[in-house]
């Protein structure tokens, strides 16, 4: 039972501590640039947190990387990758605002609600078509998903430059949505657009839960990643449940139009996304594919976001840019936890040995 | 007396477990040393540690009369054991399917081109010189009269010729000890007496030759010496003329072997469960006309080399929808046409299947076992209602078959990957038998299972019987056949080429049939 | 006209060069069974040493050889993680491109008080067309190389049967470093053709998928050297075009959509995996960390 405890609390210590690794090794590079790390780490704290608006900067910032971490996660669990939350995000926000720019006389509340259903429709649509090339065409998800992000990209490029651009301005971006498709911000944040998209989120990754782990659809999506054979011998339709999966995950990655385009923005803007989707696949791997494990890795992931956007005013020489290391650092160490895995059971069987 | 092979009281444990514990053992020089033993008996892990896979903890290993390894003097690696000449083939044979047979043989040993010798770069950057690795390989096949073409990539060969290309492999590092582990698990009879042949060949030009089995005649009938793994430690060593299948049988499992059991009177017969007519699979002829039947109350066994058709059959049992397109024939299962019914139909409709090949077609290993139950039972009452999982009605009824079928551990949270054979069976078992089958298709229901586990799963096959199923049982045990079947149908190239019922045949016949041997 | 063929030539081998460097080393590596997505980090890092090392030392062969350096550095850094620590490839390969472009904005911030681009560099200081005969030099003895060497022979067996190469007596782990070091070598000199050959600065993120596109092509051409040389040309064709098209009227009265030719690499390799357009298969070992039991 001991034993039991030991590495349940392993299992919670290790994620902190390569967090915490990579964190000191990501802020060590800014002595690079003449800076003090612990400044720099100063400020990227009291930049994320320091007030309400901070604060609510960095719920913002979360809010798409739960949807892209369940996104990754959701298809994981079907024993699928999911690298193409990019491209199915960025379908999705572009359905959301084409809906809202296209449909204005839609009536309050049922407006955002068929902009936010689009957005997921769009988003599984394009997580789909992986799916289905996977289980009829036997052809890897990995590379279509990656694939997949790069025409997504070509084709929203396409679509807002010629079918609903925003005739006002230079940038690359849809025209605005009308007014009854934004939703609601929380007062608490002041300034910071905290919209009602974030409780969506954990709604959303509540029913991730229940969903994988309480219904019998669930249930398959898991034995199919565990064990494509084993699943089809107890007549389960993997190829089903592989494109459901992909589809899942592709309208997970989807919803992160509603924060981006009914919650801030408005309208779609070409290249919005921050690399979300790739951000999402280290929120998945962080928070152990489980959603209160991502709920909690999208908010260290929207923190350093949002900490790193000071910087450009505050120091010198480091810009926002940091905050790429800081990511690639956090993500290096988190993948590699296998090492301390071995270590710990070269631990328990020199304990073993002496007990 | 020189050996060739050495150990002295070598030791290896895994997690705390010791697969090997004083494992001492000589053999002679220019022989076949045969050692056997039941899964899980340590053969494999000492031969693995004279391979240099594995490092012992402690003890010696001689080679040639010289201390080659042990806890003074370790192997680092197979490269050391084969410049010692010695040469191992796995039961996986190491040959990577997609290139070709000269390539897979001189892997590692390469002949450079004479013209690139004195050239400044090294040797690995060099062009290789393939005419004269084909010249060499030439003369050592016409040596040992093991011919085989070059040129083709391997995956196009035979089992038997992969075989060939695995033993022309060391022969072509000059290796004076073959290792061969289960050489012989997937091999025709025919290709097996062929390997045999072969083997004694080397002998006589002077091999010595290590060969892990299993199979007692194949030792009695190879073999010049023998010695008996058991539970990590060697239980005996006999020259072959002083022993025989019973002897070493008793050896191997530490008690009298009695697991022939003969099974009550034939029940009643019923309806027909599953009915075959006229069924041929595809282009390839995977499948040639089986007709076959098996009723309510009986066993109907089938036999046969693996490889020959039975888990095209088994494949095609529970999943005729992949099958539509290339079958011809009827099939009936349960009294309804199968090509209009889904894998979930068939589950559902009272058929049980023991797969094949537990770990890829039953279980989910990562996950608690508990899970690896309610797979195929989970759509079923009480397991969900309306789409939602009932974990009370798991836990009840996880408990329930602990108790039934003595499941250890005994709780349903333990990995499912970390029990051992027979209790993941045990398992299987406990999941398929939920709802009593009217047809139980079990394959190879004991492959890889201990010797008390064996009883126990005989035994539940043949109360299922009793109850009134119809079981098809698929095996290629000859023992297991033999007690349990009412009927014998023997399977050979796709093709039923034997029926017999309890009684008429003998284990010569089967294995006879089984190689495809018309009427004698 | 001719002159337009000729030049239509010209650019598109121009253009095809940093591709192949990349698609050839990312086939050495994903040959020898580690994927290798971090090709774009790797080649993004190589643009930004060779424009800084040619701005500092006016040499560009002098910047292709510390891009070159700079490759291996970091495709041992890749290495170390994947191959050692088995860490999952596509993540470990997504932290490196992370990393890259933040380090060479980072760095480009420090050193040039810029994090958009390098000062550019004058003309004398550029590659003219060397590293189109070099790219062409490295396809043809990688397919020699691959086919006629024991080395190449360890590469294509640690990605379609690492055991049997471990059992012949072969460090697969070893085999594997040198592939993927030679990957990052190939993938360095692809960033510095980019930026000192095609451009005359390094531009944030100026790779902009051609490390992806160099995947791509290495997949439509089967993971073997001459057919994936071929399908970098076909994409630099289509690059060359799509330059040559902007703003071009075709048919009816809208130019030609510039999108639709930049999505072209993608979607033939998405139709190419997926058996419409001949078939495709992967080394069998891909993405498996190999474990000396």
């Amino acid at each position: 039972m001991r034993l039991l405890r030991r590495v349940q609390i392993g299992q919670v210590l290790k994620p902190v501590f390569s967090v915490a690794l990579g964190l000191t090794l990501g802020l060590l590079v800014t002595k690079i640039a003449g800076e003090d790390p612990w400044h720099v780490f100063k400020i990227l704290v009291n930049s994320a947190f320091g007030s309400r608006y901070d604060l609510g900067m960095t719920l913002v910032y979360a809010t798409p990387l739960i949807f892209t971490g369940l996104s990754v996660a959701f298809a994981f669990h079907a024993g699928l990758f999911n690298i193409g939350a990019e491209g199915q995000l960025a379908m999705g926000a572009f359905a959301a605002a084409a809906i809202g720019y296209r449909l204005q006389n839609l009536p309050p509340y049922i407006a955002p609600l068929v902009a936010t259903l689009g957005a997921a429709l769009a988003g599984g649509i394009w997580g789909g078509i992986p799916g289905w090339l996977r289980a009829k065409r036997g052809s890897h998800e990995v590379i279509n998903t990656i694939m997949l992000n790069f025409v997504a990209a070509g084709c929203c490029g396409w679509a807002t430059i010629y079918l609903i651009p925003n005739l006002d301005s230079q940038n690359p971006e849809t025209g605005a949505v009308g007014a009854n498709f934004m939703i609601p911000h929380f007062a608490f944040f002041g300034e910071a657009p905290v919209s009602f998209a974030l409780p969506l989120a954990l709604l959303v990754a509540f029913g991730f839960w229940f969903f994988l782990w309480r219904t019998v659809t669930g249930f398959e999506v898991r034995a199919v990643g565990q064990n494509e054979s084993a699943a089809r011998a107890a007549g389960i339709d993997a190829s089903k449940v592989r494109i459901l999966s992909l589809f899942v995950a592709g309208a997970l990655a989807g919803l992160v139009g509603v924060g981006e385009v009914l919650g801030t923005a408005g309208r779609f803007k070409l290249g919005f996304s921050p690399g979300y989707g790739f951000i999402g696949i280290a929120v998945a791997l962080l928070g152990r594919n489980r959603p209160i494990g991502i709920v909690l890795a999208a908010l260290l992931f929207g923190a350093l976001h949002k900490g790193t956007s000071d910087l450009d005013l505050e120091t010198e020489n480091v810009t926002r840019d940091i905050s790429l290391i800081l990511q690639a650092a956090v993500i290096l160490c988190v993948s590699s936890e296998g090492v301390w895995d071995l270590f710990l059971k070269r631990g328990r069987k020199k304990e073993a040995k002496n007990g | 007396m020189s050996f060739a092979v050495e150990f002295k009281a070598l030791t290896k444990t895994f997690n705390g477990v010791a697969a090997n514990a004083g494992i001492s053992l000589k053999v002679k020089k220019g022989s076949i040393h045969a050692i056997v033993g039941e899964n899980g008996a340590g053969k494999s892990t000492a031969m693995k540690m004279l391979y240099g896979t594995y490092q012992p903890d402690s003890g010696e290993i001689w080679v040639d009369g010289k201390l080659w390894g042990g806890r003074s003097k370790p192997w680092s690696s197979p490269s050391d054991a084969i410049h010692c000449g010695i040469g191992m083939v796995h039961q996986h044979f190491m040959l990577a399917g997609t290139h070709t047979v000269l390539d897979n043989i001189l892997l590692g040993v390469e002949p450079i081109r004479k013209e690139w010798k004195y050239l400044p770069i090294p040797n690995f950057l060099k062009g290789i010189d393939r005419t004269r690795a084909a010249k060499r390989l030439k003369e050592i096949s016409q040596q040992y009269g093991m011919a085989v073409d070059l040129k083709p990539s391997v995956e196009t060969l035979s089992v038997g010729l992969q075989q060939r290309i695995e033993i022309l492999k060391l022969l072509y590092r000059e290796a004076s000890i073959l290792i061969l582990d289960e050489p012989t698990a997937v091999l025709t009879p025919q290709e097996t007496s062929e390997l045999f042949l072969h083997l004694r060949k080397l002998r006589d030009e002077g091999k010595t030759i290590l060969i892990i089995t299993h199979k007692l005649k194949e030792v009695t009938s190879l073999a010049d010496r023998v010695t008996v793994f058991r539970g990590g430690r060697v239980v005996g060593e006999r020259e072959i003329q002083e022993t025989n299948e019973e002897d070493l049988a008793t050896l191997m499992v530490g008690r009298k072997v009695n697991l022939h059991r003969e099974p009550p009177p034939l029940p009643a017969l019923r309806k027909p469960v599953l009915t075959l007519k006229n069924v041929s699979l595809g282009t390839v002829r995977k499948l040639r006309n089986l007709n076959l039947q098996v009723r309510g109350g009986e066993i109907v066994g089938i036999s046969g080399v693996e490889g020959n058709g039975q888990s095209e059959l088994l494949d095609l049992l529970i999943h005729p929808q992949h099958y539509s397109k290339i079958l011809s024939g009827e099939i009936e299962i349960l009294g309804r046409p199968s090509n209009a019914l889904t894998t979930r139909e068939i589950k559902s409709s009272g058929v049980g299947v023991i797969p094949e090949d537990r770990h890829k077609e039953g279980l989910l290993l990562d996950r608690p076992v508990r899970e690896s139950f309610l797979l195929g039972l989970h759509r079923n009452a009480p397991f969900s209602r309306r789409g939602i999982v009932s974990e009370e009605a798991i836990d009840k009824n996880a408990k329930k078959a602990i108790r039934e079928y003595d499941i250890r551990p005994a709780h349903a949270y333990a990995r499912c990957g970390a029990l051992s054979g027979g209790n993941q069976q045990k398992w299987i078992i406990a999941r398929e038998f939920h709802q009593t089958p009217e047809l139980l298709i079990a394959a190879q229901p004991t492959r890889g299972v201990d010797v008390g586990a064996i009883e126990f799963i005989h035994q539940k096959i043949i109360d299922a019987r009793m109850a009134g199923s119809g079981v098809l049982l698929v095996s290629s045990e000859l023992d297991e056949i033999l007690d349990l079947s009412d009927r014998i149908l023997v399977f050979y190239e796709g093709e039923i080429v034997g029926e017999f019922n309890r009684g008429e045949a003998s284990e010569k016949v089967l294995g006879l049939r089984m190689g495809g041997a018309a009427d004698l | 006209m001719d002159d337009s063929i000729l030049q239509m030539i010209n650019s598109t081998l121009r253009v095809s060069t940093p591709l192949l460097f990349a698609a050839i080393g990312g086939m050495i590596s994903e040959r020898s069974g580690v994927i290798n997505i971090a090709l774009e980090g790797i080649m993004l890092c190589g643009a930004f040493t060779a424009a800084a090392v040619s701005l500092a030392t006016q040499s560009a062969p002098a910047g292709a050889a510390a891009a070159v350096l700079c490759g291996l550095l970091v495709a041992a850094a890749y290495a170390f993680f994947v191959i050692e620590i088995r860490a999952d490839q596509i993540v470990a390969g997504i932290a490196v491109n992370m990393f890259a472009a933040g380090a060479t904005a980072f760095l480009c911030k420090i050193l040039y008080q810029s994090s958009t681009s390098t000062p550019s560099l004058a003309l004398e200081y550029r590659f003219q067309s060397a590293p189109v005969w070099m790219a062409g030099g490295v396809v043809i003895l990688a397919w020699a190389w691959m086919k006629y060497s024991p080395l190449g022979l360890w590469v294509r067996f640690a990605g379609e049967h690492p055991e049997a190469l471990d059992s012949a007596g072969i460090g697969v782990k070893r085999v594997r470093w040198f592939a993927v070091l030679l990957s990052g070598v190939l993938s360095g000199m692809a960033g510095a053709s980019l930026s000192i050959f095609l451009a005359s600065s390094f531009t944030r993120n100026m790779t902009s998928g051609r490390g992806f596109m160099a995947l791509a092509a290495m997949i439509f051409g089967k993971w073997k050297p001459i057919p994936a040389a071929l399908a970098c040309l076909f994409f630099g064709f289509s690059d060359a075009l799509q330059i040559r098209l902007q703003g071009v009227v075709l048919w009816g009265s809208e130019p030609v959509p510039v999108q639709f030719i930049q999505i072209l690499p993608y979607l033939v390799t998405i139709l190419v995996l997926a058996g419409v357009v001949g078939q495709s298969r992967a080394p069998k070992a891909l993405g498996l960390p190999f474990r000396s039991s």
